[in-house]
């Protein structure tokens, strides 16, 4: 009888060692695993953006596995130091900030996201183009030349961006656009 | 010799009556006895501000040659020399022209209040160095003429006069502030409401900082002897809000300062950030990129990252929380412990018993990645 308890008690201990020496080494390999740096750039301004450009960006991102960096790009107007506190403008940023995360994390999508401050929205993209490190920039074209980027900063985008630059062409759902309540 | 006593009339904006009131006091302080002079005096051609420095003793201004106009500034050494009880000198952050005695009036002002002399002095809020920026980017107007915001730490008092932006403007049209041409670009530009209840937000909040501090440096200079007077002392430190906000650097702790963020605009409170480190973990790679990342949004919203390395994080926060008179704490959400980690108490209720009473805890629900780990 003592025998079959010690034999249990022997079974058991060793499946349990087993199985903790296993989970241990998974979670070794897991950590020792490069992390690749897969993000995707999602700069806008002002407080909507194109629904299109979003939902192509979080597509993508949840394809790929990738992180999504939504930047928020505000002016400071000069009279102002660069690296002034511009609480005005992160009034508008934080509630888009916030609707984009809900939807991403809806999908599944992880969520990096950023306030760039630059005299010009291209001034801003710029300094974040330096600061951050991504592998493709989501932006959608407008065809009505309406608020934030313009064509030409389109085409300076896709001459300067270290990463692949989607553009997206001006389409008949532009109209819909994710708003943030301020 | 004693130094003068110091009183700064703060006010939002021109027109608000700092100058009549500064005036209307001395002129009371006369009435009581006292010997009153007028060391500067900018009536701004104002018939009302005009009426109540009649019968008030002027020191004349001298005349100086700057960029080949003439212009009249204060004569410091005759008001010195005149040594009244009381001087009233007008608009402390103006800037003298090369080859006076100071760069500054608040300079002179201090040679008045040296030499034993109280002095009434005004000031506008935008003049206030801290303030500067934020005032240009809620208006559009930045003031070149700015003194530091520890000239209003020297008075012995600082009396906000205050009106609300409908009066101001309403005074602005009856023309008692500007001439009647320039009254419309007045009004198109600096005098519109929403510029000027800003103003006056700040003004308020201004007034009731500096109020806050001195009260605290009383607190330390005398301290209370049982718990129930120490207790006691606590509670109108809570009128001033503080929110600190435990964050750490990864993606999830940018909700965490949103969140936190929107409190403080709603609270009207300043936002402090803190990530504990542990000690002597250099910070490299994504963890760096992430601090950056935190540093920079703390700038754009104007609130201060506090990095302190210390190996428990709940002593840690107590000990800011004491210092920085925090009245609010932020913490995201934390995992759902495992193994030993289920035998301690949750991190919200260490931080409830090592903070002092009356600081709330908040917990900020993670949205969704879960992978990342507590706030621990």
């Amino acid at each position: 009888m003592i025998e079959h308890f010690l034999v249990g008690v022997a079974l058991f201990l060793g499946l349990g060692g087993g199985y903790q020496i296993a989970r241990s080494r998974l979670r070794g390999k897991r950590s020792e695993r490069p992390r690749a740096v897969h993000r995707i750039l999602l700069p806008f301004t002002g407080t909507e953006i194109s629904r299109r450009a979003l939902d192509a960006a979080l597509r993508l991102a949840h394809a790929e596995g990738a992180t999504l960096m939504p930047a928020y790009l505000a002016e400071v107007p000069k009279q102002l130091p660069l690296e002034c506190a511009i609480p005005a403008e992160a009034a508008k940023a934080m509630p888009m900030l916030e609707a984009i995360e809900q939807r991403a994390t809806g999908q599944g999508v992880p969520v990096d996201s950023r306030i760039e401050r630059g005299r010009t929205y291209r001034h801003a993209l710029k300094r974040l183009l330096g600061q951050e490190s991504f592998d493709r920039v989501v932006v959608s074209a407008t065809a009505t030349g309406a608020a934030g980027l313009s064509g030409d900063d389109l085409v300076w985008l896709l001459d300067k961006a270290p990463a692949e630059v989607l553009i997206l062409r001006p389409g008949p759902t532009d109209a819909s656009r994710l708003r943030a309540l301020i | 010799m004693d130094r003068g006593r110091y009183k700064i009339f703060l006010g939002m904006a021109a027109g608000v009556g700092k100058t009549y009131r500064m005036l209307q006091e001395g002129r009371a302080e006369q009435a009581a006895g006292r010997d009153v002079a007028v060391g500067y005096l900018e009536p701004h051609k104002r018939e009302e501000t005009s009426a109540q420095a009649r019968g008030l003793e002027v020191v004349p201004r001298r005349a100086v040659r700057y960029r080949d106009v003439e212009v009249e500034e204060m004569d410091l050494p005759a008001v010195l020399g005149r040594q009244p009880d009381l001087a009233l000198i007008d608009e402390l952050a103006h800037s003298n022209p090369p080859g006076l005695e100071h760069e500054k009036r608040c300079e002179d002002i201090e040679d008045v209040l040296a030499a034993g002399i109280d002095v009434f002095s005004t000031v506008n809020v935008q003049h206030l160095e801290s303030l500067n920026d934020r005032v240009a980017e809620l208006t559009g107007v930045r003031v070149r003429e700015t003194v530091p915001d520890s000239v209003l730490g020297t008075a012995d008092e600082v009396v906000l006069i205050d009106l609300t932006p409908e009066a101001l403007v309403a005074r602005l049209r009856d023309g008692k502030i500007y001439p009647g041409e320039n009254i419309d670009a007045a009004l198109n530009n600096f005098f519109r409401i929403e510029n000027l209840a800003a103003l006056r937000e700040v003004s308020l909040r201004q007034v009731a900082e500096d109020v806050e501090s001195k009260r605290l440096t009383l607190h330390v200079a005398e301290p209370l002897g049982t718990r129930e007077e120490r207790l006691a002392a606590e509670v109108p430190r809570a009128v001033g809000e503080r929110i600190l906000a435990l964050v750490r650097p990864q993606p999830s702790s940018q909700r965490l300062v949103r969140r936190a963020w929107r409190s403080a605009q709603r609270l009207g409170a300043d936002l402090d950030l803190l990530w504990v480190k542990p000690p002597g973990r250099p910070i490299a790679g994504d963890e760096d990129r992430q601090v950056t990342a935190l540093r920079q949004l703390a700038s754009v919203l104007g609130a201060t990252l506090l990095i302190e390395e210390h190996d428990d994080l709940v002593a840690a926060a107590a000990r800011v929380v004491r210092e920085r008179g925090t009245t609010y704490l932020m913490v995201g959400e934390s995992l759902p412990r495992r193994g030993a980690a289920r035998l301690r108490e949750p991190l919200p209720q260490r931080l409830m018993h090592a903070t002092p009473a009356g600081v709330d805890v908040r917990i900020v629900a993670h949205r969704g990645d879960k992978a990342e780990g507590e706030g621990s």
